[in-house]
């Protein structure tokens, strides 16, 4: 598959076969695509070439908002919605009542007291969190995430990570870009590295720890 | 111009008149001189083009206006403005998809929805000397708001594509997505029109009313005229910035539900 620009294509060779299990880290340089791959599992962007399938099934065969309820997002810069935490929830589930929001704020560790809250005067990882809990009303199987703790405190970082980690536990696959190294051997169950928009190497952290390219160790952080 | 064409009576200033009002020209330009704004030229120049330019609307008008002419030359009249005031659509909303295009077809739509109520209940007769004064309300109105709302809804996709795809990552259709952007810059470009509509005869008496009665027409039916120029006014800047921002929103996404990079 390849993405990007038809005339300067980011991703130009990416074959992989990801897996629908714990959580998967991508790492790279900055600019190899890390991002643009993401874009593409959900449908804000199509490649230009090649194909994407999930569970047998080509992406561009399903329809954008089906995909979309299944396939969370979490952005780097968490997008707020006017009003409060609760009018966040109703973009998500127009249905969703007070008690159900309250409980989705308390399975991502904040106090079910913010729902009422402004979504504006929320901290950076509270935001963040009342984005994975605004994903998550759509009960997706899958959560892409898109560097979601870049611009957040070590307190923040580390909650967030916990929660992914709690996700996966329950059964939904992450997809997590990071550019942290630390953050990568905390978290990865699986690492895909992309650089130069190739498939670099994709494996079980430890075997990547001996991958013959030495690139790929210092994204991964291998222990020399 | 448009309330002289309506007018029943007529005013003739003559050439006097025309000068001496072109004096308070001279005002204006003394005060330039005085305060030292250097506006003396481009008052002049405002000033001469403006004569110029109606002049040439006024011999143009006398081709249409005659119950006599027929009404072909009335509709290049309109294609004229219509394909002017997309133009300078395209021009000063540049950047928005397929502007030209669209302001084109959203002017046109506007004229068939609000001439059409006026005709269609013979408010006014249909002839050159109501239809291209008419139309020229329409667009002329409809001109800056429909620029103000391309403009609008071009920053809503740039500045705020995080908050968009935020809303399509959640499973919206890209219209229900867009939806508060495209409300928001409705509103601000109806707001004004509406405070106008509102403060009509208390703050300022309209234009089209006061031409009515310098031409001799009683007040109470320069009234009444004025009253359904602002109901043509206040239709034709609704319908023609819907129409331009629903079009200008189905451009912005692709039929995956994605915003496209402008």
């Amino acid at each position: 598959m390849a993405a990007g620009p038809a005339e300067a294509p980011i991703l130009t060779d990416i074959t992989v076969d990801l897996p629908e299990d714990g959580i998967t880290v991508i790492v790279g340089p900055s600019g190899s695509g890390k991002s643009t791959l993401l874009r593409l599992l959900n449908r804000l962007d199509d490649p230009v070439d090649g194909v994407i399938t999930w569970r047998g099934e080509a992406l561009s065969a399903m329809l954008p908002h089906t995909l979309r309820r299944q396939v969370g997002t979490i952005f780097q810069r968490a997008p707020l919605f006017e009003g409060s935490v609760l009018d966040n929830f109703r973009v998500a589930d127009p249905d969703v009542a007070s008690d159900r929001g309250g409980h989705v704020l308390e399975h991502v560790g904040l106090s079910a007291d913010l729902l009422n809250r402004d979504a504006a005067t929320l901290s950076g990882g509270e935001a963040q969190r009342m984005c994975v809990a605004r994903a998550l009303l759509t009960r997706p199987v899958v959560l892409l995430a898109d560097e979601p703790t870049a611009a957040l405190d070590v307190d923040a970082r580390l909650a967030i990570e916990g929660l992914a980690r709690q996700l996966a536990g329950e059964g939904i696959a992450v997809l997590w870009v990071s550019h942290d190294i630390d953050q990568v051997r905390r978290l990865a169950d699986h690492v895909l590295a992309i650089v130069d928009g190739k498939v670099a190497a994709f494996g079980h952290l430890p075997e990547l720890d001996t991958h013959a390219d030495p690139a790929v160790r210092r994204l991964i952080g291998a222990p020399t | 111009m448009t309330a002289a064409l309506l007018a029943v009576g007529r005013a003739d200033i003559g050439l006097t008149g025309l000068a001496a009002s072109g004096g308070l020209i001279a005002v204006g330009v003394g005060i330039s001189l005085w305060r030292r704004l250097g506006l003396e030229r481009s008052l002049l120049w405002a000033a001469l083009r403006a004569l110029v330019q109606l002049l040439i609307v006024g011999w143009a008008l006398q081709l249409v206006v005659d119950p006599d002419d027929p009404l072909i030359w009335s509709g290049v009249w309109l294609l004229f403005m219509l394909l002017f005031a997309a133009w300078t659509t395209a021009r000063r909303a540049a950047g928005v998809p397929k502007v030209f295009a669209l302001s084109l077809l959203a002017y046109a739509l506007s004229g068939v929805v609000t001439l059409g109520v006026l005709f269609g209940f013979q408010v006014y007769e249909l002839e050159g000397r109501t239809i291209v004064p008419l139309a020229g309300i329409v667009v002329g109105n409809s001109l800056s708001a429909t620029v103000l709302v391309s403009r609008q809804l071009l920053e809503a996709a740039s500045e705020q594509r995080g908050v968009i795809e935020g809303r399509l990552a959640l499973g919206l259709s890209a219209r229900d997505a867009f939806q508060p952007h495209l409300e928001r810059a409705l509103r601000t470009a109806l707001v004004p029109q509406i405070e106008t509509t509102k403060a009509v005869g208390i703050v300022a008496l309209p234009g089209a009313m006061v031409g009515l009665i310098l031409a001799g027409v009683d007040p109470a039916d320069a009234v009444m005229v004025q009253i359904s120029v602002m109901y043509l006014v206040l239709g034709s800047v609704a319908t023609t910035t819907t129409v331009m921002s629903l079009g200008i929103s189905r451009e912005l996404f692709t039929p995956a539900q994605q915003l496209r990079r402008i």
